[in-house]
């Protein structure tokens, strides 16, 4: 069965948890908004829009708000980036738009395009106003989507505006794949992500939920559909291969974070340890801290230089109160029933510049709860076989159109690039998408997959 | 020491800011005020004629954010009853005996009703007297303000009435809706005038509310054209005081009026020859303070030039505006993109490409061009082509859109789009063709950067040469189009 609408109704509240996760980049009132508009410069050729994987035209939409033109202002932002609005709370725009801004050079204060982009894309949604697309002319061509996260949902967009029927399959019930569920609910909410795909579904994208999709399900897609797009996204949270992993107050990141985003996870015990020092894992330590954790401490194997943490999340989580122990390593993980002490062992660099242990420095971390975020493994087990070419588990794909080494499957987003950012699967499930129905219309009958 | 104290026809002056006849001086309680906030005088809201005000009055423009560049007003001439006026003149005047009160007045064209309004006004201690031939709305219809200064021999006329009876010094306030102001300041110089003042305001329509279709500002759904003034008018009254200034038949003491809200504004139409200023948008908008920084700003200025009295400076820019035709056409400037100070933003190639001339460039790679490549841009057929062997904009678009924009990974991607340097990469800093560039100066004004762009001389070696003399040397022909253009 599918579904097409209605999912923000759905949504799970909790006043709790919006009360622990207010916004940490609060909208701006209309007056401020007009503000900080007429401080851009209006560029030409400008580096914010080059910076951005959807090449939004950012001046344009700016010098819109400026001009009190919001409609023109939230078209210009879809007709780039169909989730405009969740984009313009979790991206890292310090190093996108924003730190491609010119006035980095000039008064030193970027525009503030995040802010901005929001408050185009809230006018829309406030003033109940549909998408301003339409459906194409049917085509009659019929597109499955596996995967209901944003590389999807931009593909299904780019789809439908082209006539081409689009149908997602979605393992969760609810659609958005990490955006409903994996974003620090402080940057982009759960039933914002809702609100936003809603109005997506208006083009008529239709949704099967608790759809695992396995090698035998994707025959039987293969054989209904004229294409198939890959939009699984990564797999489950890398283990560490230490003892007592499955004990009882030992969970991932993702699974946290989704936890207390749909309302399931109220609250944290008091000493809490975060294992991986990426971005996900810092989404994780703070909301162990909002969640009423009172010692946060971060567990990495090497030193803040190597962190794959965007500077500004290492900042904001030190301002939250999180700590962080460097270059060392979970040995075991102990206790009687539920989590209870970490050992760790201390790592230095050998001359070959590898981290080996330090002779007997070990210390043991008190904790009661333990969250894994040292990277997700690949999802693309279902694939294997020969049916699209796979490097390191991820789906090989020309750049430009999504296209795989099997001309009728395309893909994009993290199963693809290995985990980026929103904005990055946005960019590719678009690309895919244009490219799948042109690739459909007959254009490119040879197919412009991706070298073998 | 530098003063400001000055001498305005024969009017004492504590400085040369007075605040002009309007709202701000409307009432004695208000011109006390603005004396103890350091005004040296007021123009008293013009007396004369009864009259009714409408609700609502005044409108404004706002710019990128700026809130009133420019202000309209359909306000008439005072309300009060004339006897009231008077005796807060007097009050005033008693109060206040160093202060510069002047009384603009304004009442029907009989020569016994001027009479007695000039004898009322100077019994009551006005120092001088203002002639309001200007107003442009409402008083016009009835065949005052100005309706009277558009017309030479209506000014004339009245101007010397009043000299029939004045004592104090008369000044007469001449309009700017006219199309040569000279005419009616000519006249008023003729029919022995003391003083001139310039402009009031311009005839305007601010705005259409776009949700009901009604002018600003809205009296029961209509409007009328009203006078406008503010910042935004300070070229034009510039502009006309210059033209009453440098004509030795129309020239007198001048009261500069329109736009003037700092001490910079106020400098400038003492160098074009201005005694005294006026101003009332900028009161109006943030109130008497605003006269403080103009003193101390003027006294500062003054003092690093090194004048000592207004009258050190005054008019000193008068000899450097010239007819067009006496301009130097041998002189030239090219423009200079400061890489140094360039943040990319590229304002300045959109304006040159779409506004101006099409000769700054955005062909500039790494490790290209050591030395700057002259009259070499690749899309003009006339010149000999890309001699540097470096991309064109189009080869290097054409690369670009083969690359994929992605979020940088911290520590992997060391050089994403988004990471910012601070130093503007080299692509994105113009050229300018200096063969090409005809010195319009676009760029520097586009250019958001201090200093970013200057116009720098071009020494070509010849000598002065204006469009008249050409056309005395028999070089240029009257009416040959583009025989003098130096550019071609």
């Amino acid at each position: 069965m599918s579904e097409s609408a209605g999912f923000y109704s759905k949504a799970p509240k909790s006043e709790e948890i919006a009360a622990r996760f207010p916004d940490l980049h609060p909208p701006f009132e209309a007056t401020a908004a007009v503000a900080e508009a007429y401080r851009c410069l209006f560029c030409f050729d400008a580096p914010c829009a080059q910076a951005c994987p959807t090449h939004i035209d950012v001046p344009r939409f700016i010098k819109k708000i400026a001009t009190g033109n919001l409609e023109g202002s939230a078209k210009t932002i879809l007709d780039a980036n169909i989730l405009g609005a969740s984009c313009s709370r979790a991206c890292p725009v310090d190093v996108l738009c924003e730190g491609a801004c010119v006035m980095h050079r000039y008064n030193k204060q970027p525009i503030e395009i995040g802010r901005l982009q929001r408050f185009a894309m809230d006018a829309l949604h406030e003033s109940g106003a549909p998408l301003p697309f339409t459906p194409g002319a049917e085509t009659g061509k019929r597109v499955a989507l596996i995967g209901g996260g944003p590389a999807s949902l931009a593909c299904a967009a780019e789809l439908r505006r082209r006539g081409v029927r689009a149908e997602i399959f979605d393992a969760r019930p609810l659609p958005g794949g990490l955006n409903t569920y994996g974003i620090a609910e402080y940057k982009l909410t759960l039933s914002a992500s809702l609100q936003e795909i809603d109005l997506l579904a208006q083009l008529g994208v239709e949704f099967h939920f608790n759809t695992t999709v396995d090698a035998k399900k994707l025959a039987e897609i293969e054989a209904k559909y004229d294409a198939v797009f890959l939009g699984v996204g990564l797999g489950a949270i890398h283990k560490l291969g230490v003892a007592g992993e499955d004990m009882q107050g030992v969970t991932n990141a993702l699974d946290f974070i989704a936890g207390y985003k749909s309302g399931k996870i109220t609250s944290a015990p008091a000493r809490v340890a975060v294992i991986g020092a990426g971005n996900t894992a810092i989404d994780a330590a703070n909301a162990a801290v909002r969640l009423g954790a009172t010692e946060v401490t971060m567990v990495y194997r090497r030193g803040p230089e190597q962190m794959s943490a965007f500077d500004f999340e290492y900042e904001h989580a030190k301002q939250e109160g999180v700590q962080f122990l460097w270059h060392v390593k979970p040995t075991a993980l102990k206790g009687s029933g539920k989590i209870q002490e970490l050992e760790l062992q201390e790592l230095e660099s050998s001359a070959d510049g590898s981290l080996v242990p330090k002779a007997g420095a070990t210390k043991k971390l008190a904790v009661d709860l333990v969250v894994m975020s040292i990277g997700q493994a690949t999802h693309t087990d279902f694939l294997e076989g020969g049916k699209v070419k796979l490097e390191r588990g991820r789906i090989v794909i020309d750049r430009t159109t999504g296209q795989t080494t099997n001309p009728k499957y395309f893909a994009g987003g993290d199963c693809t690039n290995g985990g980026r950012e929103v904005v990055d699967a946005v960019a590719d499930g678009k690309r895919a998408g244009i490219a799948m129905a042109a690739w459909l219309a007959g254009e490119k009958q040879e197919g412009h997959h991706a070298n073998a | 020491m530098p003063t400001l104290e000055t001498t305005f026809a024969g009017i004492k002056c504590l400085n040369p800011f007075w605040l002009a006849s309007a709202p701000p001086t409307n009432c004695g309680e208000q011109i006390m005020r603005a004396f103890d906030a350091g005004w040296g005088g007021a123009v008293w809201k013009t007396i004369g004629a009864p009259i009714t005000n409408v609700s609502s009055r005044y409108s404004a423009i706002d710019w990128a954010g700026q809130k009133m560049m420019g202000f309209n007003n359909i306000e008439l001439i005072s309300d009060r009853p004339t006897e009231v006026n008077l005796a807060e003149i007097a009050e005033v005047k008693r109060r206040y005996p160093k202060h510069v009160v002047i009384a603009s007045l304004m009442v029907e064209s009989k020569r016994e009703t001027w009479h007695e309004m000039v004898a009322r006004a100077e019994d009551a201690g006005a120092d001088g007297l203002e002639l309001n031939f200007g107003c442009p709305h409402g008083m016009s219809e009835r065949g005052m303000g100005s309706a009277v200064g558009q017309v030479p021999e209506y000014c004339q006329q009245i101007t010397e009435w009043v000299k029939e009876k004045a004592r104090t010094p008369v000044i007469v306030k001449l309009t700017p809706n006219i199309s040569d102001i000279r005419l009616p300041a000519r006249a008023a110089k003729r029919a022995g005038a003391d003083a001139l003042s310039a402009i009031n305001t311009i005839n305007s329509i601010t705005g259409i509310d776009l949700d009901t279709l009604e002018p600003r500002p809205n009296v029961d759904g209509k409007s009328s054209h009203g006078g406008y003034c503010g910042p935004a008018v300070k070229p034009i009254a510039l502009n006309m005081v210059q033209q009453v200034m440098g004509d030795p038949t129309a020239a007198l003491p001048m009261s500069g009026i329109g736009g003037i809200g700092t001490w910079q504004d106020a400098a400038e139409f003492i160098l074009l020859g201005a005694g005294t200023v006026q101003v009332c948008t900028a009161a109006m908008h943030y109130g008497y303070r605003i006269v403080e920084d103009m003193s101390d700003g003027l006294l500062t200025w003054m003092r690093k030039k090194g004048y000592n009295t207004i009258n050190d400076f005054r008019g000193l820019s008068l000899p450097n505006v010239r007819e067009w035709k006496n301009l130097n056409l041998n002189f030239r400037v090219v423009a200079e993109i400061h890489a140094d100070k360039c943040i990319g933003c590229q304002l300045c190639y959109t304006a040159c490409w779409d506004g101006a001339h099409q000769c700054i460039h955005l062909d500039r790679t790494d490790g290209g061009m050591d030395a700057p490549v002259k009259g070499t841009d690749p899309r003009y057929p006339m010149h000999e082509p890309n001699p540097h062997g470096k991309p064109t904009p189009a080869m290097v678009f054409a690369e670009s859109a083969k690359l994929i924009s992605t979020t940088p990974i911290a520590k992997l991607d060391l050089n994403g789009a988004g990471v910012n340097s601070a130093v503007t990469p080299l692509d994105r800093i113009p050229r300018v063709d200096v063969d090409e560039c005809v010195g319009c100066n676009l760029c520097s004004l586009v250019c958001p950067v201090p200093e970013c762009i200057t116009m720098e001389r071009v020494e070509n070696g010849l000598p002065f040469q204006s469009w008249e003399e050409r056309v005395a040397a028999g070089v240029a022909s009257q009416g040959a189009a583009d025989a003098g253009n130096p550019n071609h």
